[in-house]
């Protein structure tokens, strides 16, 4: 084991290690907050609850995002809810239970201490939020409303119609608004960071681009906080928000971050499927319309009658077929697996044989179109909006889709990366889900770590720096802010033919294909071999309008485009060296006859962090073991 | 399909900008109208030419990131939604389609179509806000709140801050801006302690940034993604009078 | 350097002194336009209410306008207020319509509006053509300056013959015309103005929303027919 990857899981019982850890922890006395300045970049859930939170403790906060505010990043797009464990429905759930469904969930492949403390801390993020002002859904009497979701036995999903992540981002903007205004931060919207400084082996500082005037800038700061999202947009159309990039975590990847589990990645089963190549964006369904579609396609490859025209017999309902329990309900990695391998047969339907078939007809008939429009209307009119079909007369078409990804940079118990001073939260992090992440979750998560981890865990790493404050004067803001500079002035030099949209399409295309739902030793080492090409022809071929000085869309593109071509190669070489098949990650070697998952535990119960050895050598695959002393490592079962 | 643009190009906020001549040409009906400008700026690029900037972000309808006046109407022509959601298959083949920026005085020209919302965050920053210090919140159900008044508070805490409002409004009025945030937080429990100030002071900054006055045109309910109805301007309206009457007598606790 | 983008600031434009910071507001201000114009409201009601005694006969109205007379200082002092209510109304619009217009400084090239009317968005205007004819109005029947004949009309009971005088008036077509364009331009902006008072006072909800606006609406034009019929049956003959 390496000694750099100490997770520093305080010891004692699970119950009592964040109770025990935050009465160990250092302090900072409050004269001394003053005096430190934390840079926290990114907005989103995870950000701004931390920079709010931090502020009000007296820190100095400067917060950065891309965005033109601070309450358009993308945790405004969840849907669904976010679980606390209140058990205000009194139907038996507990810290305890919410930990044990997460851990599962994630196919044991998080850190039972972490997982615990997030459990733990979800119930007071349901206070916190209602104190700001979050309408979350009640009942007549006034009391909050629960539902369950995505699969989960007990009631503890808060939602607030359907738009939970955008009413919690609001909250956490409006207390980051609230300290703007006095003077706790300072925001910086429209600006992108491109660096990261490190000053004698610790994290100080960023660079960052104003993307309005294109300067160049430094900022120094005792601690940097990356809450920057995740990576899902390394295969160029996810459900991500298209700003959505792995710069920020990969370079700090180059700094010397470990990132861990690059190659968990969640697909969702129910999504809008691909029009056509101009596509740039796909759009989430929700599950629930698996409740009452059956899911299906033509059973001969080439049968291109309209859906109305083919006869049951002529239909392969291959869900009920392959999974009689649970049929349409089959969980969501199992489904759209299934979706690709019929469209792998050449059995799929719509522009390009990419999708398969959610039909309703049978619904509609035993319980009336009334009873369908009242459960699922809003869905049939987006659904209506984006393809022009309607939904109540034709089957619609779903197709999987990139939507999350659980690796990220690897962290301690105190959320601090392997290099000092670096502290990530939210879905950059690796902490929390393991190999698969549970609906309702990555709101909690990017919440607890705003607005009750960092704030208590910061002060072990900030105690330790009183009056070593460094400034940008130091020699190694200039050095990077050059390296920093040429890189840009690289990218606009190349004047070659094809855009980064375009080259970052053919990216995403590769990785679906062998690095997507299943992946291969045969695929993964096919990926592995193009990409370096790809990235080759990238930095030979580039075509980029406009210059540096100015608004530049096209810029800010190529570079996030650039470090995916690096990144992908990462993410895949990580999922070839797993061998197993865990949540996520889908290595068709390991498998079931039924085709389910078949875990390794004797080999890779453990996290892979990976240490970047510079850009044309081979990186290093860390191991911090994950230890198990309170749940049972059980195997996921549909019979 | 094919369309001819006319679509305002703008350097920078200092330099004067006017209407080029676009040809989209291939367009697939299925595509998203932000599809149709990304294929117009492959086409830019490929030809040497600077593409056309415009914002836009989550692309399902959601984070208000994009913007875009078509042929007279932010967020286009249709309902309750934003421009990102807005397809090609509601134009004709051959349409002459007129894209210009979100116009009004707060909100500059950034570049082409790019405009500067952050007045609407400094109107947040002015009091749009529950203070709540993290970790002093109470239990979340020690405060009940009627469905009927919760409900209410979602539907106006729905804004998604994209400002077509203001864009639509002949005076660049922010009024259902700001009546949708006072409304959501002063029909709260929690919003009570601050309902007053709060009015008081996101109307003073809304006056400060530049915004216009509501003439009751209601053009910014007509075009609003999130479908915020105009009587939170009514209670806006509402709140202001009682905090500006308040603040005259220089009363501030009820005795 | 590039040319960097200017983000708007606020420009402070509060009074410490709360009654000048409330008239300084946006809706401080549209309040004092609302509360003048539904009082303006009040008077052009009552007003058409005391015309149409000239379907009552030459006595009824003559007796009414004597009364009116006889007021004395209360008249004055309705006079005064109905003044400052018709200045301060127009004060404050003209001062919103520049502020409002500072706000917009350039307009779309296309331009489509989705649900204001002709009514909202020419307010001003119709405002404005509104006073003028009130000048002209004043000038003829009240002051009696463009026709100082009108002095010389008395009734059987040596009052002042009103009757006679709007008979007199409105016997020429062109007057009359010039009346009814000038009611029709009131009535406009009342149709847009007897909601906008609702709003601006805050009583509007959703549940009176629409009897508001469609009852303005009714209202204005219940006063367009009110004081149209008068020329009209004066021309027609049935009123002599």
């Amino acid at each position: 084991m390496n000694t750099q990857l100490d997770s520093k899981v305080p010891a004692g019982a699970l119950e009592e290690k964040w109770t025990k850890h935050r009465a160990e922890s250092k302090l900072v006395n409050p004269n001394n907050k003053r005096k430190f300045d934390i840079i926290v970049v990114g907005s989103g859930l995870a950000g701004a609850s931390a920079a709010a939170s931090l502020a009000e403790m007296g820190y100095g906060v400067k917060c950065f995002c891309f965005q033109d505010s601070p309450r358009r990043a993308h945790s405004i797009a969840a849907q669904g809810g976010i679980n606390a464990a209140k058990n205000y429905q009194n139907d038996g759930d507990s810290v305890y239970r919410l930990f044990y469904d997460t851990i599962k969930g994630g196919d044991f492949r998080s850190r039972e201490a972490n997982v615990y403390r997030l459990a733990e801390v979800s119930a007071n993020i349901i206070d916190q939020c209602v104190a700001q002002g979050v309408p979350f859904a009640r009942e007549y009497g006034g009391l909050l409303a629960n539902r369950s979701f995505g699969g989960a036995q007990v009631s503890r999903t808060f939602y607030a119609r359907g738009q939970t992540g955008q009413q919690l981002l609001l909250g956490a903007y409006q207390a980051l608004a609230q300290q703007i205004a006095v003077g706790g931060v300072k925001m910086f919207p429209r600006t992108e960071l491109l660096d990261i400084v490190i000053v004698d082996g610790h994290a100080k500082g960023i660079v960052v681009r104003d993307l309005l005037s294109g300067e160049i800038s430094s900022h120094a700061g005792d601690t940097v906080v990356l809450a920057t999202g995740g990576y899902g947009n390394v295969f160029y159309l996810s459900t991500n928000a298209r700003g959505c990039n792995v710069s920020a975590t990969y370079r700090a990847y180059k700094r010397g971050a470990f990132f861990a589990n690059p190659c968990y990645t969640q697909i969702h089963p129910t999504c809008i499927p691909v029009g056509g190549t101009y596509q740039s964006k796909l759009t989430l369904m929700s599950e629930s319309l698996r409740n009452d579609g059956r899911v299906w396609v033509p059973k001969n490859k080439g049968d291109n009658r309209p859906p109305s025209q083919i006869p049951d017999s002529d239909r392969d309902y291959y869900l009920e077929r392959k999974y009689p329990s649970f049929g349409n309900l089959a969980p969501r990695d199992i489904a759209s697996r299934s979706a690709k391998e019929v469209c792998d047969e050449g059995r799929g339907v719509g522009p390009g044989g990419l999708g398969v078939y959610l039909d309703f007809a049978e619904a509609i008939g035993r319980l009336g179109e009334k009873t369908i429009r009242e459960r699922y209307g809003n869905l049939f009119d987006i659904y209506h909006n984006i393809t022009g079909e309607d939904a109540y007369h034709l089957p619609m078409r779903i197709y999987p889709a990139v939507h999350y990804t659980m690796g990220g940079l690897w962290v301690d118990y105190n959320l601090m990366s392997n290099v000092p001073g670096l502290h990530v939260l939210g879905e950059a992090n690796f902490s929390d889900h393991g190999a698969n992440r549970l609906g309702a979750s990555a709101l909690m998560q990017g919440l607890a770590d705003g607005y009750f981890v960092i704030p208590s865990t910061i002060a072990n790493y900030l105690a330790t720096q009183l009056g070593k404050k460094v400034s940008v004067d130091r020699p190694e803001f200039n050095a990077t802010e050059n390296e920093v500079r040429k890189t840009v002035a690289k990218l606009l030099s190349i004047k070659g033919k094809r855009t980064a949209t375009s080259f970052h399409r053919e990216l995403g295309l590769l990785l679906w294909e062998k690095c997507g739902m299943a992946r291969s030793r045969e695929s993964l080492q096919e990926a592995l071999q193009k990409i370096p090409s790809l990235r080759e022809e990238f930095w030979q071929n580039l075509n980029l309008q406009g210059g540096d000085m100015e608004l530049n869309q096209s810029l800010e593109q190529a570079g996030r485009v650039a470090d995916f071509l690096e990144f992908a190669e990462l993410m895949c070489l990580d999922a070839l060296e797993r061998e197993e098949s865990c949540g996520g990650h889908f290595r068709v070697e390991y498998q079931t006859k039924e085709g389910e998952a078949v875990r390794d535990d004797a080999d890779f119960c453990h996290v892979a962090a990976w240490q970047c050895t510079g850009t044309d050598s081979k990186p290093v695959r860390n191991v911090e073991p994950l230890v198990f002393e309170n749940v049972k490592l059980a195997t996921r079962s549909y019979k | 399909m094919n369309f001819k643009l006319k679509i305002w190009r703008q350097p920078n906020q200092k330099t004067a900008g006017e209407f080029h001549d676009y040809a989209a040409s291939n367009i697939p009906a299925e595509a998203s109208f932000l599809e149709m400008l990304d294929i117009v700026n492959e086409g830019l690029a490929e030809g040497n030419e600077d593409p056309i900037a415009f914002d836009s972000d989550c692309r399902e309808g959601i984070c208000g990131m994009c913007s875009l006046v078509i042929n007279g109407i932010p967020h286009g022509p249709g309902k309750a939604k934003t421009t990102c959601q807005l397809y090609m298959r509601r134009f004709q083949d051959g349409d002459t389609i007129w894209i210009e920026p979100f116009r009004a005085a707060p909100f500059p020209v950034v570049k082409d179509l790019v405009v500067d919302r952050s007045a609407f965050d400094r109107i947040i920053e002015s009091g749009g806000y529950i203070t709540a210090r993290t970790g002093s919140a109470p239990e979340a159900n020690s405060v009940p709140i009627g469905k009927p008044i919760a409900d209410l508070a979602m539907e106006a805490a729905a804004c998604i801050g994209c400002g077509a409002c203001v864009a639509a409004c002949p005076n660049s009025s922010a009024m259902l801006f700001v009546g949708a945030k006072v409304s959501h937080l002063g029909l709260l429990p929690q919003g009570q302690p601050e309902r007053k100030s709060r009015a008081h002071n996101m109307v003073r900054a809304m006056d400060e940034l530049g915004f216009g006055n509501c003439t009751n045109h209601y053009e910014c309910e007509a075009v609003c993604p999130a479908e915020i109805n105009r009587t939170f301007i009514s209670r806006l309206n509402r709140e202001y009078r009682k905090a500006a009457v308040r603040e005259a007598v220089a009363v501030t606790v009820d005795e | 350097m590039a040319l960097a983008t200017v983000p708007p600031t606020r420009v402070k434009r509060f009074s410490a002194n709360p009654f000048i910071a409330f008239y300084q507001s946006s809706i401080g201000k549209k309040i004092i336009v609302a509360v003048s114009g539904l009082y303006l409201i009040f008077f052009v009601t009552g007003h058409l209410l005391g015309n149409l005694e000239i379907y009552l006969g030459q006595d009824h109205l003559n007796a009414y306008a004597n009364l009116l007379q006889q007021l004395g200082p209360i008249l004055w002092a309705e006079r005064i207020i109905l003044l400052s209510a018709v200045v301060v109304h127009i004060v404050a619009t003209i001062q919103l319509t520049i502020e409002n217009q500072a706000a917009k400084p350039k307009k779309y090239a296309v331009s489509k509006p989705q649900s204001s009317t002709l009514a909202s968005r020419t307010m001003i205007y119709t405002g404005l053509l509104v006073i003028c004819f009130v000048v002209y109005h004043l000038l003829q029947f009240t002051l009696m300056w463009t026709n100082p004949e009108y002095r010389n009309l008395h009734d059987e009971l040596g009052r002042h013959d009103v009757y006679h005088m709007v008979i007199l008036g409105f016997r020429q077509p062109l007057i009359s015309l010039f009346y009814a364009a000038a009611i029709f331009f009131l009535a406009t902006h009342l149709s847009h103005g007897f909601e906008s008072v609702t709003q601006t006072l805050g009583i509007n909800n959703r549940r009176i929303g629409r009897f508001i606006s469609n009852g303005g609406r009714w209202l204005s034009w219940l006063i367009f027919a009110g004081y149209v019929s008068i020329p009209i049956t004066i021309l027609l003959g049935l009123i002599k």
